[in-house]
């Protein structure tokens, strides 16, 4: 029976990253769902943005309020897993703080301490977030586009770190208790709890001192397994996939959009003069799927694309600098990439509810993003730029133009006559090719 | 203008290559006011010796707006035809004032065949000014107060921040930035095809906010570097009753500096 516990942690523990690692399956696969698109190129550079943009957050720092406070839970999550390795292997073994066999008492004392320094902090920002988001009236964190899951989701996640730090204080303080008593050996320092916890623990007796370390281990162990899987349904997910998506980012200029091979073949035909227009058609594929134009769902969009939905933390900074969205339009570039992530997962529930993909007669234009958000942007770059993990929305509004002109011709009628007056003018007003010198000699 | 304007074709004519294409594109072409930008630029380059030639009749419009629409076709209907012609031509250089021929020809031209050294006329007249063939003495623009509207596709969509600043500095006046400005610009509402349609319904026009801030400056001129933010900042001073304030592009102010 003395196994009990260690069996008990390492069902958990397999319970916790099993069910974790099905959670990326599933990611993996919905992704899987866009179309292929090749960013392998450019492999140091792609290394050097995610190291940059990911680990070292140099976009976050725009703002620098919300940026530093994301640094310091960021550092503290980053140092507060070494202590989950800690946690792993005294569980799985049965050692208490077995760290400090290894690091030496004094490199360990300093180890402990900054991990408690860093959860403080931790404890301070995650406070300072609550309150920001909750009550100081940031418009984008007041849209409708987060009313709901949204706000619900994001104050989720600032209680469970704020608990997952108390609980790590508790154990900490009582274990400190127990040191000075010497039910258990000395090791480690602990600024913060000795000081702010230990003078409430030091009324317990050992016995619940005992159980208040135990518990607060095992809540801190436990809570931090549950959170690991609560990231699949939040948009917290960006603290795994912000490193995969700045890697497969963009690298061209960001005023360039790709152009359609398809089409090049189509006008490079129309456009010579040797081309015989009766000569006949080279044998087609019987079973080849006709190439269709642009966007309207999310098979129709790139993986890179999908993956961005996934890695978009809903934060607003996109919409924030937005001019169609301040200037009061419907375009809300973070609301194109949180109804593509949710009609991702509308379609992985799908998949998982039939074994494969059965029509659901919706779409993501449409059914999800709206004609006039998509007509709204300027292409102006600003809620690319914005980005803190370079996610592209601007991509995804493009590809439903290109679906919406070129699949139904639905584009607005003044764009109609624009794109005639191109065809027909070559210049996007009727004016004759032939006035094109005119300025030249006019006064 | 007291010289003449040479195209592609002429200088083919005389078995001669200019030293670089000018794109004028359709606003400079047709449009009333880009036309004084276009003359504008002609003059600098014209009094420095530059020799330049246009494509004139040849000239499509580059397809920006139909891509940005999502018209794919006829962008590439337009690209195909403008490049088939420089290639013929053998251009190797393009200078133009107007980012969006600036960034389709030098970003998603390569991709069709059409591979040219592609210069925004500010990167042009810095170099030339680098280069110590142009020279500008700004004294007529002393004491004034120039704040400058970064174009969309010049700034962030290709990075390029600096050439225009590094004119305005050389005139002698007080440049203020914007607080929005530079990365963080805002657009003037008319890309990405938007120039050619009422804006969607909302509580204001973007070139109504991006002139209120430019306004809230107190500046004597607003400098541009894009014949589409022009116009919509013109309309957005238009729509303030403010006669005191003009909009300006950089060669125009140039040229003036000059007395061209």
């Amino acid at each position: 029976m003395e196994y009990i516990d260690n069996i008990l942690f390492f069902v958990a523990l397999v319970i916790g990253f099993g069910l974790f690692f099905k959670s990326l399956k599933e990611i993996y696969r919905n992704i899987q769902l866009g179309k292929e698109i090749d960013r392998s190129d450019q492999k140091p550079k792609r290394w050097e943005t995610m190291a940059r943009v990911a680990m070292g957050q140099s976009k976050m720092t725009k703002r620098p309020i919300a940026g530093i406070l994301h640094v310091i839970v960021y550092v503290g999550f980053v140092i507060i897993n070494i202590e989950l390795l800690e946690i792993i292997i005294d569980g799985i073994f049965g050692t208490h703080r077995f760290l400090a066999g290894i690091m030496g008492d004094s490199f360990y004392s300093a180890f402990t301490a900054t991990l408690e320094i860093l959860a403080l902090l931790v404890v301070i920002a995650v406070v300072l977030f609550f309150i920001r988001r909750n009550f100081y009236g940031i418009k984008r964190f007041q849209m409708k586009e987060l009313f709901g899951w949204p706000k619900n989701d994001a104050n989720w996640i600032l209680i469970i770190e704020f608990a997952l730090m108390m609980a790590f204080f508790t154990m900490n303080g009582s274990d400190w208790v127990l040191q000075q008593r010497a039910v258990f050996s000395a090791h480690g320092s602990f600024p913060i709890s000795a000081s702010i916890f230990a003078p409430v623990l030091q009324n317990l007796s050992d016995n619940g001192l005992i159980l208040m370390e135990r518990g607060a281990w095992w809540f801190h162990f436990l809570g931090i397994l549950f959170f690991m899987n609560y990231l699949y349904y939040s948009k917290h997910l960006h603290i795994v996939l912000a490193f995969p998506n700045t890697w497969y980012a963009k690298l061209d200029p960001k005023g360039k959009f790709d152009n359609l091979d398809s089409v090049t073949k189509e006008i490079k035909l129309m456009m010579d003069p040797n081309a015989d227009p009766y000569a006949a058609q080279p044998e087609a594929d019987p079973n080849a799927v006709p190439e269709k134009f642009g966007a309207s769902d999310i098979f129709d969009l790139n993986q890179v694309q999908l993956l961005n939905a996934y890695s978009c933390t809903e934060c607003g900074r996109c919409t924030a600098v937005c001019p169609a969205n301040m200037t009061g339009k419907k375009l809300s570039p973070r609301k194109i990439m949180m109804d593509t992530r949710d009609r991702m997962e509308e379609v992985g529930r799908n998949i998982n509810k039939n074994g494969k993909f059965v029509d659901d007669g919706k779409k993501l234009l449409d059914d999800h993003i709206q004609r006039e958000e998509v007509w709204a942007c300027t292409t102006c770059n600003a809620c690319v730029e914005a980005c803190p993990v370079l996610i592209d929305p601007l991509s995804i509004i493009i590809e439903m133009r290109r679906f919406l002109v070129m699949e139904q011709s639905a584009a607005p009628q003044e764009l109609n006559q624009m794109m005639t007056n191109v065809e027909n003018n070559a210049a996007p007003w009727q004016y004759n090719q032939a006035d094109r010198l005119k300025w030249a000699t006019d006064n | 203008m007291d010289f003449t304007i040479k195209t592609m074709a002429e200088y083919a004519a005389e078995g001669k290559a200019p030293e670089v294409l000018f794109f004028v594109g359709c606003m400079g072409s047709f449009d009333d006011r880009a036309k004084k930008v276009t003359k504008a630029l002609c003059k600098i380059l014209h009094k420095v010796g530059v020799e330049f030639a246009v494509l004139g009749q040849e000239e499509s419009c580059n397809g920006d707006p139909a891509k940005r629409a999502g018209n794919e076709f006829i962008f590439q209907m337009m690209a195909l035809t403008n490049i088939e012609i420089m290639n013929a031509y053998e251009v190797k250089k393009i200078v133009t004032a107007c980012p969006h021929c600036f960034n389709i020809i030098k970003n998603e031209y390569p991709g069709l065949g059409g591979n040219y050294e592609v210069m925004h006329h500010t990167q042009f007249l810095r170099k030339l000014m680098e280069e110590g063939r142009l020279k500008i003495e700004g004294g007529s623009f002393k004491g004034k107060k120039i704040t400058f509207h970064d174009p969309c596709y010049l700034g962030r969509g290709n990075g390029e921040y600096e050439a225009p600043r590094q004119l305005l500095e050389k005139l002698d006046s007080e440049l203020v930035e914007m607080k929005r400005c530079k990365s963080n610009g805002l657009c003037c509402g008319a890309g990405g095809a938007q120039m050619f349609k009422e804006p969607e319904k909302g509580d204001k026009d973007i070139n109504i906010e991006r002139t209120e801030e430019a306004l809230a400056m107190k500046p004597n001129i607003i400098a541009t570097g894009c014949p589409f933010c022009n116009t919509m900042l013109t309309d957005g001073v238009k729509h303030f009753n403010n006669s005191e304030v003009d909009v300006r592009d950089i060669a125009e102010l140039l040229a003036e500096a000059e007395d061209l």
